[in-house]
């Protein structure tokens, strides 16, 4: 199995608050790992590193076969590694200005020069994949919540990721539209697309999820399949969090 | 003493043309003068953002000083001043749209970094995620938010300015006020000639106004 992620005792500072402590974590191709922990974690800062968001202060770090050195690494090899790492936000970070095709276009036709004839094409196919091809000539603040998550993970999939990274993606809405997008990612799971997911939705961890992570404090304290981690957690941090969680 | 004064509309319907010859310099120096202070505006409140402290301090000291001290002296600096400088007369319309670039220049550097730094972090985010450089998420992501967000304080800048122009009419630029001076001076109708160029100000900054909501109501249709 081909690793996509690959991080070797990974730390990150912000300040003096240390927020990443040694982590240690691969993702092979194809693999759904979840995240779980409280707020403040550090489980988002955690996937905001593979794609350089944020930028550690030590370890390793390997992404798709390119190696992101720690404080930002070099521009070219964060365009490299951004080209292949598609990510979807707890806030949608949707382009208020630009309707919701232009939204999907844009990246193909500026980073890949897509032709516009094939990247409108692509967009089209993309809106019927995720269900709001009616959509297309609307601007976002016309869609719902769900509909702007929807819009925003085939705006990740136009530039063809073979990693999508999703942050707290259902966090940000009304819980009646909380299943239309959880159903879309679960379909990518099911094409075999790697995912990284931060999400407090348990009942989508334990079902989509081919591995689950526990981090607590900065630290992955707890790592394997869903089922031994939500039914038999060996650490008792992990213990206290579920039933925290899973007790409503 | 009782005031036997009665406003005369015949001397102000009179004074008209001789007025109205004033109005294409107002307008040539605001708006050139505005045009040079877009661009220098764009350019100071750009460096202004940056995090390179010598990028950075060249931009703020042109914005304190320019917004620090009065247009007058800034005009009188550039039309009597800087001739002993380069050795050379400086023609006043010259002076005149200078004056209004530089100053104009330094508080639309303000509205472009208030504007720019207005626009979500996560906006920048999502671009740069995508793939796109920083440059291009710049121009194509930040850049068109905060332009539409800057539509009303540019167009208060720009009335502003054109009224400043009026100022101009110390080192004798034809332009409205100076026009009117000329006119008062073998009509000693002070009264209607003011009253017609107030007038003509309020019929030009309206206009502008008018264009502006138009403008930004297009321009915030869609978000």
């Amino acid at each position: 199995m081909t690793q996509i992620v690959q991080m070797k005792g990974m730390n990150k500072y912000f300040g003096k608050l240390h927020v990443l402590k040694d982590i240690d974590l691969s993702v092979e191709q194809g693999e759904v790992v979840v995240i779980i922990g409280a707020s403040g974690s550090g489980k988002s800062t955690l996937i905001r590193c593979v794609n350089g968001l944020e930028e550690f202060e030590s370890g390793h770090l390997e992404v798709d076969g390119q190696a992101l050195a720690p404080k930002g690494g070099n521009q070219s090899t964060l365009a490299t590694i951004r080209k292949e790492v598609g990510m979807v936000f707890q806030q949608f970070n949707l382009f208020p200005h630009l309707t919701v095709k232009k939204n999907i276009m844009l990246a193909p036709q500026k980073v890949k020069d897509t032709p516009k004839t094939v990247a409108n094409a692509n967009a089209d196919r993309l809106l019927e994949r995720v269900g709001i091809a009616s959509q297309a000539d609307k601007y976002p603040s016309h869609l719902s919540g769900g509909q702007q998550q929807r819009v925003a993970i085939a705006r990740a999939l136009a530039m063809e990721p073979r990693l999508m990274l999703f942050d707290e993606p259902t966090s940000a809405l009304d819980p009646e539209m909380i299943g239309e997008v959880l159903d879309v990612m679960r379909e990518l799971a099911k094409e075999g697309m790697t995912m990284m997911v931060v999400t407090h939705e348990m009942g989508f961890a334990r079902e989509v999820a081919d591995r689950v992570i526990y981090i607590h404090e900065g630290k992955i304290v707890e790592e394997g399949k869903p089922s031994d981690v939500f039914d038999n957690p060996q650490n008792e941090r992990t213990q206290a969090f579920l039933s925290r969680v899973l007790a409503h | 003493m009782e005031s036997q004064f009665q406003f005369d509309w015949q001397a102000a319907i009179n004074s008209i043309p001789f007025l109205v010859k004033g109005i294409p310099y107002t307008l040539m120096i605001s708006f050139g003068g505005l045009a040079i202070g877009f661009a220098l505006g764009i350019f100071f409140g750009l460096l202004s953002i940056n995090k390179n402290w010598f990028l950075k301090w060249p931009a703020t000291a042109y914005i304190e000083i320019f917004r620090g001290t009065p247009i007058l002296v800034q005009v009188l600096f550039i039309f009597y001043g800087l001739p002993d400088l380069i050795g050379g007369p400086i023609d006043p319309i010259t002076a005149g749209i200078a004056a209004i670039a530089l100053n104009s220049g330094a508080y639309i550097s303000e509205v472009v970094r208030g504007g720019v730094q207005s626009i979500a972090k996560g906006q920048s985010e999502a671009g740069l995620s995508l793939g796109l450089s920083r440059t291009q998420t710049f121009w194509s992501i930040t850049w068109p938010q905060a332009f539409r967000r800057m539509i009303p304080p540019l167009g208060n800048q720009a009335i502003v300015s054109i009224k400043d122009t009026s100022l101009f009419s110390v080192i004798g630029v034809g332009e409205l006020v100076r026009q009117g001076q000329i006119y008062i001076a073998s009509t000693f109708t002070a009264f209607e000639v003011y009253f017609v160029i107030a007038i003509m100000y309020l019929a030009i900054t309206l206009s502008l106004s008018l264009i502006l909501r138009l403008v930004e109501r297009r321009g915030l249709a869609s978000v």
